[in-house]
Order: C-alpha cells, then structure tokens, then sequence
C-alpha cells in the first residue's frame, strides 16, 4: 500500500510486526475498489446459503426411512440405444464450466478496454448461462411429467429427493438466471459506453465475473453431493 | 493508490446536498438519516412487543383476571414479543440504527460506500416491518409457535396462527434478512475500506469494532435462518417433508414422511447462537465508549478488548446446540458444545474486567450515559454468570424450559442491550438533534428501569428453581409449585407494569428536548472520538464539509498528562498535543 500512514511518531512500527499491523495500517485493508470488496463479502455470506442447503439435503437423505432413488439412474438419456447415466448433466456442466472461460476472457478484454470483444464475450457468456437453465428447465419437465416427480410425491422412493433436488437446483437456477441478466446488463452498458463516460474503468467487469464464478462453482459442489452421490 | 483516488474522487462527486423535503427525509441516501429512519421504526415496533409482555405478565400475574387474554393469543403474545425484541427491534436497532449513524462518523467516511442500497435496505426492512405486523390481522392470527418456532408444531393444527401467521412470519424473516444483507454488506465495506487517513483499524473506536464484528456474524448467521425458513414454508405449502416426520396430528394424517425435525433446531441455532452476539457485540463496543468517555480514562487493555470480540463472534458460530441439550441428540454432542460454551466465557470475562478496570480510580461523571453503562456492567454479569449453569448439560437438564431459563436470557440479551440502547441514544441524542435532554428525567428514567428489571427478572430465577415452566398459558392445580409462586408471579407483573410505564418518561424527555431544550455545545461530553469533531452540528449531509480528517491518535486519549484538556480529539495533529497512550503503550 502506498497511502502514507499517518503515526503519532515518525517510524514506530517496526516491519516485523505482523500481518495484523500491515492489514490493519492503511485506510484499506484490502487494495480493491469497493464494489469488489462487496461482491467478495457477498459471496461469502452466499456460500453459507448453499452450503446450508447442501446440509440440509444431507441430513434429510440420512434421516428418511423411503430408499433414495439412485441418481446415475434417473438423469440418465437414452438416444435409441442404452440409457447413458447422467449425460444431460455433464453436458450442462461442461457449459456451464465453458461459460467461465468466455468469462475470463471477458474480464481481459475489459482490462484492455476492447470494448466490442467484452461486450460478445459476456453475451455468450449469458448465453451458455441461459442455454443450461434451458437444460435444467428440460431436466425438471422430464422429472415432472415423465416420472411423476413432485416436492411433495416421488414414486421412486423418498419424497425428500424431490423436495430437495427442486429447491436446490432451483435456488441454483434463480442465482444463473440473475446471473444472465446482471451479465446482459453490464454487457450492454460495455457496449454503449456508459463505463467510458465514467472514467474508463472496467472493473465491474470483473465483479460480474466474481459472481458468475462463483454461480459456477456452486454447480460443481451440487454436481459432486446430488448427482454423483 | 490509484483504487483509493478513483474512489474517493467519485465518492465525493455523488454527494450533492439533496434539495427537497423527500429526497431529504423520505427516500434519503444519507446514513444519518436512515439511520434515524431505522430507529424510528425499530422502537415503534419494540413498543409493540413491549405491550405484548405487558399482556402476558397480566395474565400470569393474575390468572383469568382478564377475558380477553385466552390461551391462543398468549401463545401468539410470547411468540411475537420474543421475535420482534430480537430481530426487530434490537438487530434493526443496533445495526441499522447506530450501525449507519456511527460507522461513517467514526471512521472519518462522509457515507456508506453505496448509499442507494443503504437506503433499499431500510426500506426493505420497513417492507419485513409491515408485513409482520399485517400477520397480526390475518384468519387465525399471528403464529403462535414461540419464538423459536420449532416444526412440526409451528404448521400443524392445535398452534394458533398455523396458516397464513407463519407463512406471513417466515416471509417477513426472509425479507428483513434481505434488507439486512444489504445493509450489512454495507457496513463492513465501509469499515474495511472507506476509512479516513490515519484511522487505522486499531484506532477504531470499540463502537465500530463490536457493529462491525456483528454485522460479519450477521451475514454469515442470518444464512441458516434464511434456508430454514425456505424450507418451513416449502413443509407448509407444498406439503414437503424437510422438518415433518410421519406424524398424526390430532387423529388425522397429515400426510408427511420421513423429515428430520432436529435439522431445523440446528439450522435455526446456527442462526440463532450467533444471534445473540450480534445483538451483545455492538452493546459491548457502544458501552466501552460510554465508559471511557464518562470516566475521563482510556479504555482499559484495548487490543484484548478488539481480540476478545472478535474471539467471541469466531467462537459463537460452534456452540449452538448448547440450545438442544433437551432435544434428543446424541449425548457426545453436549460434551462439545458445553465445553465451546464454557470458553467463551473467557474472552467474555476479559471484557467484563476491563470495563470494571477502565472505572477504577476513573474520573466519573455519573450522567445519564454513564449510568445506564454502568447498569449493564451488572446486568451483564448477572446474566453472564446464569449462563455458565445453563451452559453445562447436567445443570441444564433439570433447568430448560423454567423459567431460570428466561431470567437468564432476559437479563443477558434483553435487559443488557436495552439498558445500551437508552445508553447510547442519551449519549448520542446531543450529536443527532443538537439538543440536550433533560438529566433529571433521565435519571429517574434511569433508576426506574434498573431496580424495575431486576424486580422482574431476579425472582424468576427462584420461581425457575421450583420448576415453573416457561410458555404455559396457567398453572391450574400444580401440586409441587407452593401458593408463595402466584404471589411472585403477581409481585413480577406489578413491577413490570412499573417499568413499561417507566418508559413513558424516556418518550416524554425526548419531546421535551426536541421542543423546549436548550442548544447543545457540539461535544458536550469531551469525546475524543471523530463523530463529535464534525464542522457543523448536528452534522450535515456529507458530514466533513470540504475537508475530511486526518486521524493522527487512538480514541481513548483521555487525562493524558501535560495538556490543557482532559481529552484529546482523534484529528489533533502530534505537534498541537503530546502523543497519548496508543495502545496502553506509553510512548
């Protein structure tokens, strides 16, 4: 940091005093603008949501007395020949891993204040984010209408596994939904220039990647404890 | 720093003075104002609950005395008085209210980082505030399933308020955790980031500390609450079976199957433990204040007084289910959670101690201010050291659900944080109106509600030893609880109804001082802290007029020895006055 620190005294604090002493010197104790310091803190506080709702499926799949259904089995998608186990979910997880790279790419692109690539980078960021909501859309139809699945029924064993699947995957969906439009949002503000009028500075860019990273990342824990336990 | 410049420049630039009444007092952007706004609706809707504990106590005072209290509505009284003391009124109060007057003031900011989602949250919360108070009118009432509203009896017929009471409860919770998310995203922000020159973190007056320590528990605790209440209302409407095992309700079958009712219990004292310390840790950092300043002498051990808050809010996310020593879990569990509990009572007892050492050999005016700090100093304790018995599981055992347990909890985070609160609004009232109070009413405001509460709450703790159990509408034909219990019951009512009337006098002091008070000096207590040292009084939109501060000193530099004044403010610059003792460290 390179504000000035004001002391009583010239050079008291000697540099070996600590990482609480440097953290806590300046008039910042992160070099990030604020919104990004918010967006970090943010999440944080969002991660204690999903990871409340994955213990909270967790607890009810130990607690129910009904069979859980075999995941593997029921998202799986048979093209003519054998059922292939949990296909649409990987391709909804490959898109939505590939829409983290278009991202990044976005977050550069800003930083080099490459306008036009920030502004196609973050819409097909948002269009992969809607092409796997669309999938889950088509995931949970399939559920509903061909297996007869609801929160409150599950003719394949314990009812939790429908209640905690659409509320989970749900609250996920929501969060990339927000996330595609927050995504086209900025983008279009990149795009008309609403950024350069304020000093040139991309940084939201890089706020909007922190929180679609992290909608992603969230995807990776509900992979690993829904579908592949 | 280039960050710095950039946000500091556009900091300034979006601070045009506002130019109507609306934009001004209404949809305001300034913390000052919303911070006002806050505790305006934060102690309309504590009068509330306040009225409602005055039912309850006529009813156990004076069993079928009155006909309009029936066994339903005293469940929705309990119920509604416990959920708005603690959410409502002191969460909103504490962070809301004194969180977004202080936290810019003392750290030299002229606002909240973002001040339009400032003013989304107070609205929000205003939103949470209504449609709370819309449950009361519904069919069937407000919920009456304790505070705590643990399933599967908060959704299930024979609890009043079963239908749109709880649903209209759990949608107000998810709203005011809403509004509170970004509120309090706000506040750390600000704490982190958007701090004046040479305010470092560790001069940061205790008041910051503890609203910003809490807020942290805040975002991270309120979570649990949030899913919890998603899930709740997923059993009630959708018929979802997360909390609902199989179950007869009352011959008929309601149709749920396999949920786990403990999950809730845990999810809502995951939320519910740190709870408490976001309600007692802005209560300790205001008080520290209040001591200091009033006792003319630094704050006593400031570093182990910063550690032990941050120490206890760390600690105060693993003992929660010393709340469920009853509930059935597994017995291992108490050995934990008993042991986390007991240690908190160590950073705890550090603070106590400083506080009682930053009054020894003080300077000690007893204002107002300093009187109701020092009553938490005995509350606090008194309430701490009941929570060391119900801490350990043997002693909990015979003693949950009596009301030992309600003395307890009164006394630590209700009496406490209240005896603050008038605290810290009598020591900030000059600051916010630019009036004075009147001392007199103050006091007897003071001494009414101390003696009254401990009127109150010391013989339940006897009436806790005989057994009487918490929450029951009337005793009937007890056999093991003496005819001597319904005449304490009755003496608690009386002082009861004595303090709620006390309060009267608080109200009347602050119409008083807004209509015919006399002018107050812009640092009418000699506070060293940067609130008290803005260019116009009460501060404006802004707060810092052209220039902001420079922090140069601690904020506890009172009575420092060679200097003309007994304090010296935050921003006098060392060659003005000596440098004091930043830190217990003489320098």
């Amino acid at each position: 940091m390179s504000e000035a620190v004001l002391d009583s005294e010239a050079g008291s604090v000697p540099a070996t005093s600590g990482v609480v002493e440097d953290w806590s010197r300046d008039k910042q104790v992160f070099g990030v603008p604020w919104g990004k310091a918010m967006m970090w803190i943010f999440l944080v506080s969002d991660t204690f949501i999903f990871s409340c709702f994955l213990v909270g499926y967790m607890s009810v799949r130990i607690s129910t007395t009904d069979p859980w259904p075999i995941p593997s089995e029921v998202f799986a998608l048979s093209f003519g020949g054998d059922p292939i186990p949990l296909v649409l979910i990987a391709i909804m997880t490959f898109i939505l891993i590939t829409s983290s790279g278009t991202m990044a790419l976005a977050v550069n692109m800003g930083y080099r204040k490459d306008r036009k690539k920030t502004f196609w980078l973050m819409v097909s960021t948002a269009a992969l984010g809607a092409s796997f909501v669309g999938m889950q859309a088509f995931e949970w139809s399939k559920l509903i209408i061909d297996e007869g699945v609801r929160p409150w029924v599950n003719p394949m064993g314990a009812t939790q596994f429908g209640s905690s699947f659409f509320m989970i995957t749900g609250f996920h969906g929501l969060h990339v939904s927000a996330g595609v439009i927050y995504l086209l949002v900025i983008a279009f503000r990149v795009k008309n220039g609403f950024y350069e009028r304020r000093g040139g500075n991309y940084e939201i860019v890089e706020i909007t990647g922190l929180y679609w990273h992290f909608v992603d990342l969230v995807w990776v824990f509900i992979f690993a404890f829904f579908y592949l336990w | 720093m280039s960050y710095a410049a950039i946000a500091d420049r556009d900091h300034e630039r979006e601070h045009h003075e506002p130019q109507t009444f609306i934009t001004k007092y209404i949809w305001s952007q300034d913390h000052k104002v919303i911070a006002i706004q806050y505790g305006i609706t934060a102690i309309f809707v504590g009068l509330i609950a306040l009225g409602l504990s005055v039912m309850m106590r006529l009813q156990l005072g004076f069993p079928n005395e009155f006909a309009f209290i029936n066994p339903e509505n005293y469940y929705q009284f309990i119920t509604m008085h416990g959920m708005i003391m603690v959410i409502y009124l002191l969460t909103a109060l504490f962070l809301g209210g004194f969180g977004n007057y202080l936290i810019p003031l003392m750290c030299g900011s002229r606002d909240m980082v973002f001040p339009y989602m400032n003013m989304l949250s107070y609205w929000v919360y205003l939103l949470s505030v209504i449609v709370l108070l819309i449950s009361f009118f519904v069919p069937g009432g407000s919920t009456g399933a304790g505070w705590t509203l643990y399933p599967p009896q908060a959704i299930l017929p024979g609890t009043p308020g079963k239908d749109l009471g709880i649903v209209l409860m759990l949608g107000s919770l998810a709203l005011f955790i809403v509004a509170f998310t970004m509120g309090g995203l706000n506040y750390v922000t600000t704490v982190l980031q958007a701090r004046c020159k040479g305010m470092t973190l560790m001069r940061l007056p205790l008041s910051v500390w503890g609203i910003f320590i809490a807020t942290i528990l805040g975002l991270l605790a309120f979570p649990a609450l949030l899913v919890s209440a998603v899930m709740m209302l997923f059993d009630k409407l959708l018929g979802t079976s997360f909390f609902m095992p199989a179950i007869s309700s009352m011959g008929i079958d309601p149709g749920y199957t396999g949920g786990s009712p403990i999950l809730f219990q845990h999810l809502f004292w995951f939320f519910g433990h740190p709870e408490v310390y976001i309600v007692a840790l802005p209560a300790f950092g205001l008080v520290s204040d209040l001591l200091s300043t009033h006792a003319r002498k630094n704050i006593f051990g400031y570093r182990m007084m910063v550690w032990a808050i941050i120490a206890i809010g760390g600690l105060s996310f693993i003992v929660w289910a010393h709340h469920m020593y009853v509930s059935g879990m597994n017995p291992y569990f108490g050995f934990f959670f008993a042991t986390t509990t007991l240690i908190i009572a160590v950073p705890t007892a550090i603070k106590v101690y400083n506080w009682v050492l930053t009054l020894w050999q003080g300077n000690i005016h007893l204002r107002v201010p300093m009187l109701f700090a020092i009553g938490f100093i005995f509350t606090f304790i008194h309430g701490g050291l009941t929570g060391l018995f119900l801490g350990n599981v043997t002693i909990d055992m015979p003693l949950s659900d009596t009301y030992f347990v309600v003395a307890h909890f009164h006394m630590v985070m209700g009496v406490s944080p209240i005896m603050v609160v008038f605290g810290a609004i009598y020591h900030w009232w000059p600051k916010i109106s630019g009036k004075m109070y009147n001392e007199t009413l103050g006091k007897w405001h003071f001494w009414m509600t101390f003696l009254g509460t401990y009127a109150i709450y010391l013989p339940m703790h006897y009436l806790g030893f005989q057994g009487v159990p918490r929450r029951y509408y009337a005793m009937g034909n007890t056999e093991f609880l003496p005819e001597s219990a319904q005449a304490l019951n009755a003496s608690i009512t009386m002082a009861a109804l004595l303090v709620a009337v006390a309060q009267i006098l608080f109200f009347i002091n602050i119409i008083w001082s807004l209509v015919k008070g006399p002018k107050s000096d812009p640092n009418p207590w000699d506070a060293t802290t940067l609130e008290w040292q803005t260019p116009d009084h009460p501060p404006k939109h802004g707060n810092w007029g052209d220039k902001l501060p420079v922090v140069y000193r601690w904020a506890y530099d009172y009575s420092v020895p060679g200097y003309k004044d007994d304090f010296i403010p935050q921003n006098v610059p060392p060659d003005e006055a000596p440098a004091g003792r930043e830190h217990g460290v003489k320098h």
